[in-house]
């Protein structure tokens, strides 16, 4: 196979303080081919795909349009070097006509040629088969024909490479058909696209070429006919399949006897689809899937951190109503959410005010904590927890990642739940200290909370959970305990079955 | 490509249907007032008197659409016109030049559009802060300037002042038996330029278009390849710059300098835009809408001043409530819009 090579990123290095996003990374993209860029959250697909655009500037390598080498320093001047981006949410003014967006910021005089514009677009639309007209307003569109004059702009720039960034992650069955009877037009018509997405079937269905990156280095590329579904899930966590079969061994986890303490039947939110779930006392489950498989909107389901739509929730066998985060925490739901700089912490308070928050909370705005036993809460947690800081006054915002983690979980412990939710309570922290987190589940679960766990390392959910309930593209396709808790039957059971 | 399916019209987008409406309502207003009040609505006298009396309101208003359409405020417009009155006052009581005064007014104005400007969109602090310390700092200099009120007495701009059209076929018949021309004064020639102006450009220029574009959304606008500093910094100056010339034309009308000019202007502007259909987030609205609202404003203060409740606080009063029932109107209307396109 001889193509002519588009692109070529050569041993391109990105470092972050602390962190090394990306180390010696290659990427070619060949003419007229869809080329899959996978990775799990952190293997830096989306810093790569950044360098290239130049929001970022690389610290090492070199990248080259057919052939040439170039440097990006801006997002302009990736467009004028012929790669463009479109982005998961729309970059494009609601409030302007499609022929408009398709023009605006490069026209080629001070006065807008409107009648010009307009029926260079509809040409384009009509080309590309966009089922829009030029004279629309973009916001009367949905969200796919706006995506799509957002190709469609790129196209008629003349791009070479079209980048585009988990387009399909907010259309529907029959909108995402049309993006890729699109896609599979331009590649024909000579296109480089470079396709993020963390949907495996939609990868399968329309890819050429998959390359796989994993915590900032290539882990290869393979022909997308070549590469079974299994081995790219074993291939984007990190684990040969054949080295897994091996490790059988998983131990018994007691749970069955104890009473259910929550129930949900067809729990269902503005972002989950409905859902079956249940937990026991005492017990450590865990939901596991691919990033944006719907693990985390189903908790935050549970929690009510989404709107509820439907469904019915009983707790120990009573049914309650829970549509808010505060319903859920006075029915003794605690939960750890995802990311947490934006939904947890508040980095300028103190370590102190920050622990005692969901407690304050609970208790209503009129029974403030009083100073003293604020302290005294602060340094309980701080020592049961091993929290490392200065002292229990230091802003949150100062300590290191895991500590973080620590203090958002103490603030959840002091309101001494029933059911802890931890949605990636790990994520980006150090091993020692995953290690204590992953230790205090379990001595949770032994006083008789229920733990929900989530994250994206197989393994450490394996190490806790006594049962898995794995989720691919948002529905729940199986549920995994005693001698199936492996990490090959739950790579095999997220990929799809045929290995 | 002639004929095909494409050619058919457009539903209104937001900015046409939100200005639509209120035609609409300034219409019925009117028409209203005709019923209640009777005659002297009538006459075309009444509507020119209406932009007489408000040309400098127009021209200010315009100027905010302008930056309100970006997505951005100015509440030192009203301060500045006040300045720009009592600047040009105290120069030609010096004796100055006509022509030189206007160069002054529009220089100030200017100057407070370059510096607010620069403030806002390169500085990136707050519009609502910058403009208003530029409006106090306005305020403030006018007072300097002179506490007390000052009268023009200067023979070039008195000609100026009184140079009034007359349009004889529109004028009517006074009690004895005299022709009164209908009389227009030179600003409202200058507030209809101005109003034209603004309107091509907002509609025909490319960076009338960008003003809409990041007041649509900020962050598409600059990857869509958009200097957004650079046009949300020239908006500002546009809004300064016809605060200058609202200014000049305040003093033509009124031919006085005095610190309390033109008080309260810029929440009149704002009031004005807003019902004239310009939303406060940005990327929505039309100076013609802009003019209606103005139109719509004086039209409820002259039924509220006919009706006899003289006090002003009574057209404060009504002022507000029309604007709550616009605002209360276009969310509604957009809210119902944006439902039925979901579906």
């Amino acid at each position: 196979m001889q193509e002519e090579c588009l692109l070529t990123m050569r041993q391109i290095d990105k470092r972050f303080p602390g962190v090394v996003a990306l180390n010696g990374v290659d990427f070619t993209l060949r003419k007229g081919e869809i080329h899959a860029l996978m990775g799990e959250n952190g293997a830096g697909k989306s810093t790569l795909i950044k360098v290239l655009t130049g929001v970022y500037q690389m610290d090492g390598g070199e990248i080259r349009v057919e052939g040439k080498p170039i440097f990006i320093k801006s997002p302009q001047d990736a467009q004028n070097h012929g790669i463009s981006t479109v982005y998961q949410e729309i970059t494009l003014c609601p409030n302007l006509t499609v022929a408009e967006n398709m023009f605006i910021g490069r026209e080629d005089s001070v006065w807008v040629r409107r009648g010009k514009y307009e029926k260079r677009a509809e040409e384009i639309l009509m080309d590309l088969g966009v089922p829009a007209r030029s004279t629309q307003q973009l916001g009367d569109c949905s969200l796919a024909v706006q995506q799509m004059v957002a190709i469609a702009r790129a196209v008629d720039m003349k791009c070479k490479v079209l980048i585009l960034d988990e387009p399909t992650s907010s259309l529907d069955d029959k909108e995402v058909q049309m993006l890729f009877s699109l896609m599979k037009d331009l590649k024909s018509q000579g296109v480089g696209i470079i396709f993020v997405t963390h949907f495996l079937e939609q990868v399968y269905e329309v890819s050429d070429r998959i390359t796989v990156l994993r915590n900032g280095e290539l882990v290869g590329e393979y022909l997308t006919e070549e590469l079974p579904q299994v081995q790219l899930v074993s291939k984007m966590i990190g684990k040969e399949l054949e080295e897994l079969s091996n490790l059988g061994e998983t131990e018994e986890k007691n749970s069955e006897e104890q009473e259910v303490f929550y129930e949900a039947e067809g729990l269902s939110s503005s972002a989950a689809r409905p859902f079956d779930f249940s937990i026991r006392k005492g017990e450590v489950n865990g939901f596991t899937g691919l990033l944006g498989s719907g693990r985390s909107e189903s908790v935050r389901a549970i929690f009510g951190a989404d709107k509820v739509n439907g469904g019915t929730v009983k707790i120990k066998g009573q049914e309650v109503k829970i549509t808010r985060p505060i319903d859920a925490m006075k029915n003794g739901i605690g939960y750890l959410a995802e990311d947490r700089k934006r939904d947890g912490i508040i980095a300028d308070l103190s370590v102190r005010e920050n622990i005692i928050l969901a407690m304050q909370v609970m208790n209503g705005m009129f029974k403030p904590i009083s100073r003293s036993e604020s302290e005294a809460f602060a340094d309980e947690y701080i020592k049961v927890l091993n929290i490392k800081t200065a002292s229990r006054e230091t802003p949150v915002g100062s300590l290191s990642g895991g500590n973080q983690q620590k203090v958002i979980l103490a603030r959840w412990l002091l309101t001494h739940p029933d059911y802890l939710i931890l949605d990636e309570p790990t994520r980006g922290i150090d091993v020692g200290t995953k290690l204590e987190i992953q230790k205090l589940v379990l001595k949770l679960a032994e006083e008789g909370v229920s733990v929900t766990f989530i994250s994206s390392e197989v393994e450490e959910m394996l190490r806790t959970c006594s049962r898995l309930i794995v989720m691919r593209d948002r529905y729940i396709v199986g549920e995994l305990k005693g001698s199936d808790l492996n990490q090959t039957q739950v790579m095999k059971t997220i990929a799809g079955g045929e290995a | 490509m002639k004929g095909t399916i494409f050619q058919r019209r457009e539903p209104l987008n937001d900015t046409q249907l939100l200005m639509t409406i209120t035609i609409g309502i300034f219409v019925v207003m009117y028409m209203l007032a005709v019923i209640l009040l009777g005659g002297g609505f009538l006459h075309a006298q009444q509507i020119f008197d209406m932009l007489n009396d408000n040309a400098s309101l127009v021209i200010v208003s315009c100027g905010l659409t302008i930056v309100m359409i970006g997505g951005g405020i100015d509440i030192s417009v009203g301060a500045v016109t006040s300045l720009v009155v009592m600047s040009c006052v105290l120069y030609l009581n010096k004796g100055g030049n006509i022509f030189i005064s206007i160069l002054l007014a529009v220089g100030i104005g200017l100057v407070f559009g370059l510096v607010q400007g620069f403030l806002i969109s390169y500085m990136e602090i707050q519009p609502f802060i910058v403009t208003l310390a530029g409006m106090f700092f306005a305020r403030g200099m006018t007072t300097i300037l002179s506490v007390n009120p000052q009268k023009v007495d200067h023979e070039a701009f008195s000609k100026l002042r009184d140079t009034k059209i007359e349009i004889s076929w529109l004028g009517y018949k006074a009690k004895n038996g005299n022709l009164v021309p209908a009389r227009i004064e030179l600003g409202v020639v200058v507030a209809v330029v101005c109003v034209i102006l603004a309107f091509l450009l907002l509609k025909y220029l490319r960076l009338g278009r960008g003003f809409y574009a990041i007041g649509g959304n900020q962050k598409s606008a600059l990857m869509l390849g958009i200097n957004v500093k650079l046009t949300r910094f020239m908006s500002y100056v546009i809004c300064g710059l016809l605060s200058g010339i609202s200014g000049y034309v305040f003093m033509m009308h009124t031919g006085a300098g005095n610190a309390t000019n033109a008080a309260g202007m810029e929440m009149n502007a704002i009031a004005a835009s807003i019902i004239g259909g310009t939303l406060l987030t940005g990327g929505v609205g039309n100076v013609i809408g802009t003019l209606f609202g103005v139109l719509t404003l004086t039209t409820i203060k002259k039924i509220v001043v006919s009706s006899g409740l003289n006090d002003p606080w009574w057209q404060s009063i009504t002022t507000g409530g029309m604007l709550c029932f616009f605002i209360l109107l276009q969310s509604i209307v957009l809210g119902r819009r944006a439902k039925k396109k979901k579906t």
